[in-house]
């Protein structure tokens, strides 16, 4: 196998992390309680600090530097799925599309641990310990929420039936993946998408929930991508990009 | 001729500034040392891997061995073996309770809330404790509150 459906499967990884930490980090100030206020800080600092250090297997392969595809990259070239790039919304779409993601996370996760590929196998499982305290959390929530009242019911479901979609597109199967798995580097993306749903049903049954109906929406792993990425994009590279040259 | 032993030592003078207290060696975070005629290579397993102090560290760790008198002195990051917990020495358990913070609790490689809400008060000892954060004022810390003293304290995350 040349690496280029690897490096592919690194951009991927990387880009839901990074996305998926700067949405997070919208939160810092602006949570609904001081406690959420540290929790999504540190897990924005969680995700964003995994968008670097997938990002550093790719400089290993001599693919470039990781600041240069977290700042200088526009969003056609970002591959991540469209779930991660949605906006904030309320607290109730914030909770079903991080428990969603980070469901999501630790089955990839524990498939990437037993890769071919050793410095992906090695840091999947270094990520796996981390990714619990998120799936946790997010646990957590989805029951505060789904056995409080009847309006922090509804707004969760409401908010689970508009992210659910946009989840199924996480397991968009990629262009090369008959490379990653003929090699052993990662099970296909709809056995992935299988072990989620038997994580994701029992948690959203157990909480009073029902598990959305719907078609994935694709197209993420392509570089395409809503309006919302460009946006945000705007807002995460203005800093860097004043000035590329700077040392910091 | 520079020892593993004489490196470990150097090293105890360096400490993760988020936890002063403790040295690169009782947190656990040398994996790997290796010396060769006047060259020295460390490895260090982070405890996170979005640890802001990571690469701090590493440059004051490549300080510290320079100073050895080592015609050279690397260190990477790695993560193999991955950090856990259970890595902290006895030492560094009770420095971070000297310090105020619980350790943690030891990892099993499973976790759930009853195992977060474990903890026992670093000031008195009390077992009478309750869960106020899984995530503290950085990563690896928790936030937990005393019902006996009456005083919130911070936990070392089992990871």
């Amino acid at each position: 196998m040349n690496d280029t459906a690897l490096k592919n499967l690194l951009f991927r990884l990387a880009d839901d992390e990074l996305i998926t930490g700067h949405r997070n980090s919208e939160w810092t100030g602006v949570a609904p309680i001081l406690e959420e206020d540290i929790a999504l800080s540190s897990i924005a600092q969680d995700e964003i600090g995994h968008a670097q250090a997938y990002y550093t297997l790719l400089a290993d392969l001599g693919a470039g530097e990781p600041d240069a595809f977290a700042f200088l990259r526009d969003a056609s070239r970002f591959v991540n799925a469209q779930l991660c790039e949605l906006p904030t919304g309320d607290w109730a779409f914030a909770v079903a599309r991080q428990y969603l993601y980070d469901a999501a996370e630790s089955v990839r996760l524990a498939a990437l641990s037993r890769s071919n590929y050793a410095p992906l196998a090695q840091l999947a499982r270094k990520l796996s310990g981390e990714e619990k305290y998120h799936l946790l959390h997010g646990k957590t929530w989805i029951n505060h929420l789904g056995r409080g009242t009847d309006e922090s019911r509804a707004r969760l479901q409401a908010a689970l039936e508009s992210a659910f979609s946009y989840a199924l597109g996480l397991f968009e199967t990629p262009a090369d993946e008959a490379e990653l798995t003929a090699a052993n580097i990662q099970l296909p993306e709809a056995e992935l998408r299988r072990q989620w749903l038997t994580v994701v049903a029992p948690v959203l049954d157990g909480a009073g929930l029902t598990v959305p109906a719907g078609r994935a929406v694709e197209g993420g792993r392509c570089g395409e991508h809503t309006e919302h990425l460009a946006k945000l994009l705007d807002d995460m590279q203005l800093v860097f990009r004043s000035d590329p040259e700077a040392e910091w | 001729m520079i020892t593993e032993a004489q490196i470990l030592t150097a090293l105890q003078n360096v400490h993760d500034p988020e936890i002063p207290t403790l040295s690169v060696v009782e947190l656990g975070l040398i994996a790997e040392v290796q010396v060769r005629d006047n060259a020295a290579h460390v490895k260090m397993t982070p405890t996170f891997a979005g640890c802001p102090a990571v690469e701090v560290m590493r440059r004051a760790m490549e300080d510290e061995l320079l100073s050895l008198g080592l015609g050279e002195a690397r260190v990477t990051v790695t993560y193999d073996p991955p950090w856990n917990s259970n890595r902290i020495t006895e030492e560094g358990r009770r420095k971070l309770k000297e310090f105020g913070f619980a350790p943690p609790a030891p990892y099993t490689g499973e976790l759930n809330l009853i195992q977060i809400m474990d903890a026992r008060c670093p000031f008195c000892n009390s077992h009478d404790t309750a869960l106020e954060s899984a995530f503290g004022p950085t990563l690896c810390r928790s936030i937990h509150y005393c019902n006996q003293c009456r005083q919130s304290f911070e936990q070392f995350k089992a990871l």
